[in-house]
């Protein structure tokens, strides 16, 4: 189903469309970390990446056009870069623990003292909660100032190029 | 094998995100391919901290085993970085586009040859 959408996303043309399937994407995403569990991360995916993520994509293209120029033919350097890429992603998975093991070594470190000592330590019933705002919160804090640095990053560059407008706009009465 | 399948799923998103990234020549194509290869990164990490027969890392009394709760936290920050990133990708495009008067990478890089010969 991710396959056949993505496949539908890189193919179409028209970049209206690929914003909205960009949104169904998402949401398949969403159901798809729901299936695995991850109960937060689906519900921060379906709001953020389905929501503001197609909004986003939606006010950019009513600035700049939705046609895609036609591609001529395929691209056989990044073809084989990404070939490349794949034959040594394919090779290192064969050490890869099988998936859903309870012996892989991503739970063997800290995972365990979260869930055995969070409510002890941290109280709330949510691991997730607990991790992200007690044992984590320099990532969290840091997650805030790369937000803080895009946030003023977007202001800088569409909020000069209103000026410009305007300055233009001021030129062309000052001309007849 | 088919323990790896998720894995292998994993690795055809990514694949297809990257050869969109490079090959593609209009930029907020290049962009949806950037979002592509990043979810398919967020599903690796997803996937490895699933355990068989585990629930959702919420404590409850009627459970005693839980999915790995750390990569859920790093894809939950992550995700908001992706959005921020890609709010500002596309206030890039937009600047270009005022700038250049398109969003074709050759129609830009033929405006910069011929301003500097």
């Amino acid at each position: 189903m991710l396959l056949v959408l993505s496949v539908a996303l890189l193919r179409i043309r028209d970049l209206f469309t690929v914003a909205m399937l960009t949104g169904i994407y998402s949401l398949v995403i969403a159901c798809f970390f729901m299936l695995q569990d991850a109960v937060d991360v689906a519900f921060t995916e379906a709001a953020v990446g389905a929501g503001i993520t197609t909004v986003l994509f939606l006010t950019t293209l009513s600035m700049v056009g939705r046609e895609e120029a036609p591609i001529s033919r395929i691209n056989l350097p990044a073809l084989a870069c990404v070939a490349a890429c794949g034959a040594l992603l394919l090779y290192a998975s064969q050490d890869m623990p099988a998936w859903g093991d309870p012996q892989a070594p991503v739970h063997q470190h800290v995972a365990p003292r979260y869930i055995t000592e969070s409510a002890a330590e941290v109280g709330p019933p949510n691991i997730v909660t607990s991790v992200l705002a007690s044992y984590r919160s320099y990532d969290t804090m840091g997650e805030v100032g790369v937000v803080f640095t895009a946030a003023i990053g977007v202001l800088l560059l569409l909020g000069n190029g209103a000026r410009r407008r305007e300055d233009n706009e001021d030129d062309a009465e000052d001309q007849p | 094998m088919i323990s790896l399948l998720n894995y292998w799923f994993v690795f055809a998103l990514m694949l297809m995100g990257l050869y969109v990234t490079i090959a593609s020549s209009n930029l907020v194509k290049k962009v949806v391919g950037l979002n592509i290869f990043q979810t398919s990164v967020f599903i690796f990490f997803i996937s490895m901290g699933k355990v068989a027969d585990g629930t959702a890392p919420i404590l409850d009394e009627a459970y005693s085993s839980y999915s790995n709760p750390l990569p859920h936290v790093l894809i939950l920050t992550a995700i908001v970085v992706g959005v921020a990133t890609t709010a500002l990708a596309l206030a890039l495009i937009v600047r270009i586009r005022e700038g250049y008067g398109s969003i074709e990478e050759s129609y830009i890089q033929q405006q910069d040859r011929e301003q500097s010969p």
